[in-house]
């Protein structure tokens, strides 16, 4: 065992224990089934009581090519992307060096022993371990092998950092559905792991975890499952979506789910159509097709099927018909890079359609409000007879983020629907019913739906121009009338959606607008604004537009506001800048686009530097 | 007095909207057939919905129907819009009036997907072979060497809307010309009765465009060249069967539709089968070296499973389930909560 530990080194022999406090990544090959390792890792020092996220970047590839995953422990709950990593685990030939680059000087690097790195450096402890041979010696078939072996590396961790080996086999537990055989399997990887490395490791770097209890209560999960569940609890009625990453998972959840959770009480039929469409065009016609005869209707996709989307959109814009557009952004523009996030269709999404349009868009900002606004948006989109736009992105969506359980949606909103009764009713009292009339001041026609059978029900929806009654026209003024009551549809009907979320803080000058999953880093970064570099801010958080009035006041209220985003153009403060032009000159654009998270380093160097 | 049918309404009752396509347009007759065929069976036009894309064809629906609900959508996406309201209400009859731009070429996608989930409604491409709208440009069917004004001769294969039907498996194939009104009224009406996806492609005269007597889609080509299958008869549910005066029974083909209705084919081809698809592929390559217009019931499938079927849902129109059967309980949330890895 002497060859194992023989690269070890001490530069760090007499250093203060650092807890609850840093950031693992582990290198691996995708495909070899360490995301089981790596969500292992991730719910043992969740269950320990310690704020956690999990980050994982992975390549648009099936099996064979590198994949990160990073784990942030922080006692202090900030779960932000951090660009540093004090634990780096290598389990791939193939980045084995750059991997070893990865680790902060003081860090620790631990890798497999078949793993053959070009030069060692004397300022990381280096551990290394025998994952093939404790994988082989754990009795697991061949074609596992690949598979147990990284679970040497949790074991070697748990020994290294102190993870509660029973937090461990909870976590393996739930990953295989409770599973004695898989569980045991894999657990007793673990365990002869950590028994390998306390005998024959001796620790010498500053590193470990203790038990907390800041995550009572709380739950993991991603993003996309969150908000399928609340689609499902929302009355969910129709879904057509066509595959794309980092948005399939949505529909997947959602499929797998209605078996559950949506067989009719009385006749034990299937309440939800679920359609995988030939393709993203197929997918917003049919969603639009079943919004206007009157379901519950979505689609999920992420940007590239957005731009397809796009003559159909506005076609729901203009024949008022509503459906709901989950879009789990990634980074483009064009194919870009399909496995990372980005905030990048912003003004795309505003103006989408040709022609003038405007669009409802709403911004979760975590997996609450994922779950959330998946059952909102179903409500505001009948409620305005309108298409919504939930803007989710591939950090909220596919990573798993810490949450409160889910709580129970409130009623479900159907909007202005006229049935037979309803229609008789008018008729006895000697009123007319016309599709696009502005009955009640506020913008929002009555509809009807297909299968209505009361005489003059019926009406022809189309894309042409039309009239109040919904009859075809080419009338200049009925062109002008029309759109202009769709336009105060959508100011008034701003009430309807999410308020902004304001965080401020005593004396504070300058203020921040963010939106999203970057508000993690915004929260991290307003720490450090206010403790390192007093400054203490103002934070407003964009949860829809159009804007409510918050925004202006908000942006008023600061001489300087940081708009901080992740795409590189900063698209909600071109909105910002665009509705509020007297206001201006206030903004500051603070934007990144990479692939990745924001960090709360980069959003304090950007305000500092401004 | 007009007449009226079982249920108490006059042909008025199924018109539209003044038609504005051309005089002598085929779809003008097309119209007039889906009208005499509803008012005979005796639907109430509140029972339908109509579907279209973009192009002559899809202008039609204003002009039949104006009782019924109606969607004039996107060009092409006439059968996604169709499958996405049709799980609305199973309760109702739906009509999509598609062309041979709308289907073969933008639409070519939907139109092979919407046959593979056999959505329940009567597919019908008015199909000239010509864009008429956007006056006059080659559509896909349009035959090779057909010459057209400003076009010059067209040098592409065309795409047979039949073909490609089969190829996906289409459950109710049919070829009719609009100028053999009977025969598309009676196909119309089988159509309807059709469990699945019925898919009819009627060769629809463009007076304006393409009506010279040398191409294909023009009145006097098809007059001449119309190469009917079979006589069709068909029997609604209610009605008893009867099989017509001197008829033999070897020469009379009955098909059961699953709704107790029954299409009566009278063979003109000895031993055409509609059931066989093979045959019915074969048929239409024969028809192309034969140079005729092969008219009738191509093919049929009355029992394969229709999207209802597959998707399970309820009988009752989805569209009018109360909230609470659409929301499950506050302890179904409880149980995906406790399910979620929590610490």
């Amino acid at each position: 065992m002497t060859v194992e530990t023989a690269s070890s080194s001490a530069p760090t022999a007499a250093r203060p224990a650092v807890v609850n406090d840093f950031s693992i990544t582990v290198g691996t090959i995708n495909g070899t089934g360490s995301q089981t390792s790596n969500l292992t890792l991730l719910r043992a020092l969740f269950k320990m009581g310690i704020p956690v996220s999990g980050k994982n970047l992975f390549p648009s590839n099936i099996q064979g090519m590198p994949t990160w995953y990073t784990i942030r422990v922080n006692k202090d709950g900030f779960i932000a992307r951090r660009d540093e990593h004090e634990i780096v685990v290598s389990m791939n030939p193939a980045t084995v060096d750059d991997d070893l680059a990865e680790v902060l000087p003081g860090g620790v690097f631990i890798y497999a022993d078949h793993l053959r790195p070009r030069a060692m450096r004397d300022d990381v402890t280096v551990y290394t371990m025998p994952a093939r041979k404790l994988a082989k010696e754990s009795g697991a078939p061949p074609k596992l092998r690949d598979y147990v072996a990284n679970m040497v590396y949790v074991g070697v961790l748990a020994h290294l950092l102190g993870i509660d080996l029973d937090a461990i086999r909870e976590a393996l537990s739930y990953h295989f559905h409770g599973k004695a055989k898989a569980t045991e399997l894999n657990f007793g990887v673990v365990q002869k792991a950590a028994a390998w490395a306390a005998e024959n490791l001796t620790k010498q770097d500053p590193y470990r975890v203790e038990p907390m209890n800041a995550t009572r209560g709380m739950i993991l999960a991603d993003g996309n499952s969150a908000l399928a569940w609340g689609a499902l609890f929302g009355g969910l009625q129709f879904l057509s979506w066509y595959p794309i990453t980092p948005a399939s998972s949505v529909a997947e959840t959602i499929n797998e789910y209605i078996p559950k959770l949506r067989k009719d009480p009385v006749t034990g039929k299937n309440t939800v159509a679920s359609i995988q469409a030939e393709d993203e065009l197929a997918a917003i016609n049919m969603a639009i097709g079943a919004g206007w005869a009157g379901l519950r209707a979505m689609t999920s996709t992420s940007g590239p099927g957005i731009s397809l989307m796009t003559e159909a959109v506005g076609l729901a814009y203009y024949a008022e018909v509503p459906v709901v557009l989950v879009n789990v952004q990634r980074t483009g523009p064009s194919t870009g890079l399909p496995t990372r996030t980005q905030q990048g269709d912003i003004t795309f999404t505003y103006f989408l359609s040709h022609g003038d349009t405007e669009h409802i868009m709403l911004f979760p900002g975590n997996i609450n409000e994922a779950f959330e606004f998946g059952w909102r948006a179903l409500n505001i989109a009948e409620r305005l007879q309108a298409p919504v736009f939930l803007m989710s992105d591939l950090d909220l969506g596919m990573n798993h983020w810490m949450g409160r359980p889910f709580e129970y949606p409130e009623e479900i909103d159907r909007g202005k629907v006229l049935w037979e009764d309803d229609l008789k009713r008018l008729a006895e009292e000697g009123r007319r019913w016309c599709r696009y009339e502005d009955v009640d001041g506020d913008g929002v026609p009555y509809r009807t739906v297909m299968g209505n059978r009361y005489p003059g029900a019926a009406y022809f929806t189309r894309g042409t121009g039309h009239d109040e009654c919904a009859r075809y026209s080419e009338d200049p003024e009925v062109w002008v009338r029309v759109n202009q009551r769709i336009k105060k549809k959508y100011h008034d009907g701003r009430k309807y959606l999410p308020q902004p979320v304001v965080d401020t803080m005593d004396g504070a000058q300058v203020g921040i607008i963010a939106y999203g999953s970057t508000d993690p880093a915004i929260v991290e970064a307003r720490h450090y604004l206010l403790h390192d570099h007093d400054m203490p801010t103002d934070y407003l958080r964009i949860r829809a537009v159009p804007f409510h009035d918050q925004v202006r006041d908000f942006l008023a209220a600061h001489a300087k506001v940081y708009v901080v985003e992740a795409n590189r153009d900063g698209q909600m403060a071109q909105l910002l800048r665009m509705t509020y032009p007297e206001l201006a000159t206030r903004i500051v654009s603070h934007s990144r686009s990479d692939g990745l998270p924001l960090t709360a380093e980069w959003v304090v160097a950007g305000i500092q530097e401004a | 007095m007009a007449r009226t049918n079982a249920i108490g309404l006059t042909k008025a009752d199924y018109k539209g909207a003044p038609t504005t396509l051309c005089q002598g347009c085929g779809h003008n007759s097309i119209l007039s057939q889906i009208i005499a065929s509803l008012f005979e069976m005796n639907v109430r036009p509140e029972d339908v919905v109509k579907f279209s894309g973009i192009g002559c064809s899809s202008k039609a629906p204003t002009y039949m129907l104006s009782r019924s609900f109606g969607f004039n959508g996107l060009h092409g996406r006439m059968p996604a819009l169709a499958t996405g309201a049709l799980v609305a209400d199973r309760t109702i009859k739906g009509i999509g009036m598609s062309g041979d731009g709308d289907t073969a070429s933008i639409g070519m996608g939907h139109f092979k997907h919407v046959i593979r989930r056999n959505v329940p409604f009567v597919y019908i491409v008015a199909n000239n072979g010509v864009y008429g709208l956007t006056k006059g440009q080659f559509s896909a069917t349009a035959d090779q060497g057909l010459y057209l004004k400003r076009q010059g001769e067209n040098p592409y294969m065309p795409i047979d809307i039949c073909m490609e039907a089969l190829a996906s498996n289409a459950t109710f194939v049919a070829r009719t010309f609009a100028g053999d009104p009977k025969q598309v009224k009676t196909l119309l009406k089988a159509a309807f009765h059709h469990k699945g996806l019925a898919v009819i492609d009627i060769i629809s005269p463009c007076v304006t465009f393409n009506n010279r007597p040398e191409s294909r889609y023009s009145y006097e080509w098809a007059k001449d060249h119309e190469a009917a299958l079979h006589q069709i008869d068909f029997v609604p549910p209610e009605e008893e069967i009867w099989l017509g005066e001197g008829l033999e029974p070897g020469e009379v083909r009955d098909i059961r539709l699953h709704d107790g209705s029954t299409i009566i084919l009278k063979q003109v081809d000895e031993d055409y089968d509609p059931t066989d698809r093979f045959g019915a592929i074969k048929a239409i390559e024969e028809s192309y070296a034969q140079n005729v217009l092969l008219t009738g019931l191509l093919y049929i499938d009355p029992e394969a499973p229709n999207i209802y079927d597959i998707l399970d849902l309820p009988d009752e129109p989805l569209n009018r389930l109360p909230t609470d059967r659409l929301r499950p309980s506050a302890e179904a949330l409880e149980a995906i909560n406790a399910g979620l890895f929590h610490a």
